[in-house]
């Protein structure tokens, strides 16, 4: 493999590291800061121990997020430097305001959190798991600024004797319809993940709780966590569908392309129909093979534009006019191939969508067996709990996989009422002066680090998850000249 | 004055944040074993940067993400041509911060010790290769006319270089024994302030001699002597107050060296950002590596308005956390083990 291709592996290698922790941190750290103003305000002390329970396995998944996190600032730099010398100018100001901004608030509070328990006033001290929420959120916020720009590049021109887009207009870059859109899915996204996780190791709880003796006293506070959690996951499971269709509406527009992949449309046709199962070559190299088994007639046009009628251009028709417009062949004389591969953007968008069903499964059980104060679950609650953890992140990971494979051949994808300049193809985005063993030897190393901290990672969070809720005391704020008192917390 | 050279000397600053603060956390990490010694005064010495370490990070990320910003031609020449030596730091950083958090979580022996050594060489590592990178970027660099780095791993490995990364080592060392004698009490604080005053000896010896060195051989500047001087009475300045048991003067002369030691890194280069060795018509300067000025005027509003907010908060925390600690506060484990549940 050559240079290029490796820095593509390794940068989504570590990205979807990367976002598998971090939609939890963002969703987490906001209901962990919730369930402690809960406690706070009635000083019912179920939430104290929920916060407690669930704050420790938000640390130990921040931590790997945190780590993971610093290669992503670093890796433009590093195996993308031609792409970085092209987009300095524009996307390293949201980079550099998410670090003043967002990571200083989210860090620094952060440790004020963890060891402050008996050092501040509690109010003073459920103010700092807020600040942190908000500043996970924030950073949330830039980031995807920075990434609606490489789908939908706004606010920038081309300047031709520096040969890079130009930043004229912060504003416009920080409110990209695109972001608008990107970061309220992304952050109902994180509240699915985070609202499956909690009621997930309640119902655990709450099943295993009641099998050794129906009338425990903790089944009451798992109760409440299921039911919380429930909430979270249909509020943001609704939130998640209506922010998705407004940004597959609106990238119907920006990236034509990129959707037609992800229905496997390979004909231009009218009314486009939805394709629920599709065979054949989906490899890309031949989409005339590809045949859809089970399509809903009409649907695809309804979600595009909202007309069950419309003509929705298919992929043959639109590589003739991105190659009319955008060029037909690269300076080598190379054919330009502008159709994402058609494999994974098709099957990455419907396993983004079908993976999330789970949740939704979980919280419809949750919601019917503790109505009216029950306690008590079916066995096969658990295991639909434990089965559906892990799968709003691996629908996170599939929508991410997908917008990024199908902006593909970009890495900046051209804005279809912007400059044609402002594009830049990921084959000349690479570092040129980074040989492929250099980036080959740093795949490997972050790869099986990777997997090495993801294995304590998980151990940890199970072996947290399955002891359950502590028991608690009430934080008592330590007096100045106390020299012989443990701390309440300490490494 | 032009915003690309304020952007120079804000950047600057930012290392100068990150090396004063990151710099006793290394020195800290380093120093685990010597100083702690058993299990609880392990705990004591990690513990003095527990609820900071995080924080003192991100002014890596953020001089990381400015220099991004506002200048992309430097940021992209750097990161792609210092490849390995980012690689290995950037490893020991992750690897660094889930230990920290680790490493307390599981009580048993071996789960402990584990992450110790991982705590431990992960501060060695960027201890050192940090002072490599100042120094490639102080001597300067083969770069082609595109302003892409030309060269390998070994030629950043110069001998001028592995003396930065030892100025580093040292300085980092007797900062964190310094920060340790200000932060624990009883015999803890013994062994640090005692380490303290040889490692800030060994500091003005080695840092002493490659400032010179680098002022001779490689300044474009003869005012950077000023800066070379000011580090050097700093460094003096705070061996002295080790000696004299003033702890708290020894940790701001070392701050003060510190500043130093950026002014006489950027002032060598300038006005270049990094200087081209094999032809200085290639080298990247403050003007030709900048972005634009509108970028660079929004940033500078950002920069002017979030930086004192940030230095507030944490400047709050210090105060927070300003106690003392001993074995005495180190509380017993009460953490899971993996054998049962």
């Amino acid at each position: 493999m050559e240079a290029l291709e490796l820095a593509r592996w390794q940068f989504g290698i570590t990205t979807v590291y990367h976002f598998v922790l971090v939609p939890l941190t963002i969703g987490l750290s906001v209901l962990v800061a919730i369930m402690q103003t809960a406690w706070v305000r009635t000083g019912n002390e179920k939430w104290l121990r929920l916060t407690k329970f669930y704050g420790k396995l938000l640390l130990i998944n921040f931590a790997l997020g945190v780590a993971t996190g610093i290669v992503q600032e670093f890796q433009f730099g590093m195996n993308w430097s031609e792409y970085s010398r092209f987009v300095g100018d524009v996307f390293g100001a949201p980079l550099a305001m998410e670090a003043l901004l967002a990571f200083f608030l989210e860090s620094t509070f952060l440790g004020l959190w963890i060891f402050g328990w008996d050092r501040l006033p509690k109010k003073l001290h459920l103010l700092t798991v807020w600040a942190f929420a908000i500043g996970s959120t924030l950073s949330a916020y830039f980031i995807i600024a920075a990434n609606s720009w490489m789908q939908h590049p706004v606010g920038a021109e081309y300047n031709a004797e520096t040969g890079r887009a130009e930043m004229t207009d912060i504003g416009a870059v920080l409110t990209n319809n695109t972001t608008l859109v990107a970061f309220p899915h992304v952050i109902a996204t994180a509240f699915l993940v985070a609202g499956t996780f909690v009621a997930g190791i309640a119902v655990y709880w709450m099943v295993r709780r009641h099998r050794e003796d129906a009338g425990h006293k903790d089944l009451g506070m798992y109760r409440t966590a299921a039911r919380f959690g429930a909430g979270v996951m249909i509020l943001s499971g609704i939130a998640v569908i209506i922010t998705g269709d407004l940004q597959a509406k609106l990238m119907f527009e920006q990236q034509p392309i990129k959707m037609a992949a992800a229905e496997g449309l390979v004909e231009t046709e009218q009314p486009a129909p939805f394709s629920l199962l599709a065979i054949g070559n989906l490899a890309g190299d031949d989409p005339a093979s590809v045949q859809h088994l089970i399509e809903i007639p009409g649907l695809l046009s309804y979600m595009a534009t909202g007309d069950w009628n419309a003509e929705i251009e298919g992929l043959e028709e639109l590589q003739e006019q991105y190659a009319e417009r955008y060029g037909a062949t690269t300076p080598d004389g190379e054919e330009i191939e502008y159709r994402p591969n058609l494999a994974v953007t098709y099957w990455s968008f419907r396993l983004m969508i079908g993976l999330a069903a789970f949740s939704a499964a979980l919280a419809l059980g949750i919601l019917w067996f503790t109505r009216k104060k029950r306690t008590e679950m079916p066995g096969w609650m658990k295991t639909l709990a434990v089965v559906s953890l892990p799968m709003p992140y691996l629908a996170a990971s599939f929508g991410w996989i997908f917008t990024e494979m199908g902006r593909q051949p970009f890495v900046v994808a051209p804005n279809p009422t912007g400059s044609d300049q402002i594009m830049l193809m990921t084959m000349f985005g690479y570092s040129t002066s980074v040989s492929a063993g250099e980036v080959l030897t740093s795949m490997i190393v972050f790869t099986i680090v990777y997997a090495v901290l993801g294995v304590f990672w998980f151990r940890l969070i199970q072996r947290y998850a399955v002891e359950g809720a502590p028991v608690v005391e009430e934080p008592v704020v330590r007096k100045d000249d106390d020299q012989s008192t443990p701390l309440s917390f300490a490494y | 004055m032009d915003l690309a050279l304020v952007w120079f000397i804000l950047i600057a600053v930012l290392w100068t944040g990150y090396l004063v603060l990151e710099g006793f956390d290394f020195g800290v990490g380093m120093l685990m074993p010597i100083i702690g010694r058993s299990n609880k005064g392990r705990r004591v010495v990690l513990n003095t940067i527990g609820p900071v370490w995080d924080g003192n990070e991100v002014w890596l990320l953020t001089a990381g993400g400015a220099t991004f910003a506002a200048f992309p031609e430097w940021y992209a020449t750097m990161f792609s041509g210092f490849y390995l030596p980012l690689l290995l730091i950037l490893l020991a950083l992750i690897v660094r911060a889930v230990a920290i958090e680790y490493r307390g979580k599981i009580n048993d022996e071996t789960w402990r010790s584990r992450w110790d050594y991982v705590i431990i060489g992960s501060a060695w590592v960027p201890a050192i290769l940090w002072g490599v990178a100042f120094a490639n970027l102080v001597r300067g660099v083969n770069l082609d006319a595109d302003h892409q780095y030309v060269g390998n791993f070994f030629d950043l490995l110069s001998p001028f270089a592995l003396l930065g990364g030892a100025v580093t080592l040292a300085l980092f060392l007797s900062h964190g024994a310094i920060f340790l004698s200000l932060k624990t009490d009883g015999e803890i604080r013994e062994r640090a302030e005692a380490f303290a005053r040889k490692a800030s000896l060994a500091t003005v010896a080695v840092a002493g001699v490659w400032a010179v060195w680098a002022q001779l051989a490689y300044s474009r500047n003869t005012w950077t002597w000023a800066a070379v001087a000011l580090a050097a009475v700093a460094l003096v300045g705070a061996w002295f107050s080790t000696l004299k048991g003033r702890f708290g003067w020894a940790f701001i002369a070392n701050a003060v060296a510190i500043v130093g030691a950026v002014v006489l890194i950027f002032g060598a280069m300038y006005p270049n950002v990094m200087p081209a060795i094999n032809d200085p018509a290639n080298s990247l300067t403050i003007d030709n590596a900048s972005s634009t000025d509108y970028t660079l005027t929004v940033m500078t509003w950002v920069a002017v308005i979030m930086t004192p907010i940030v230095l507030a908060y944490q400047a709050w925390t210090y105060w927070v956390f300003r106690k003392r600690l001993s074995i005495e506060h180190i509380p017993e484990h009460n953490e899971l083990t993996f054998s049962k549940g």
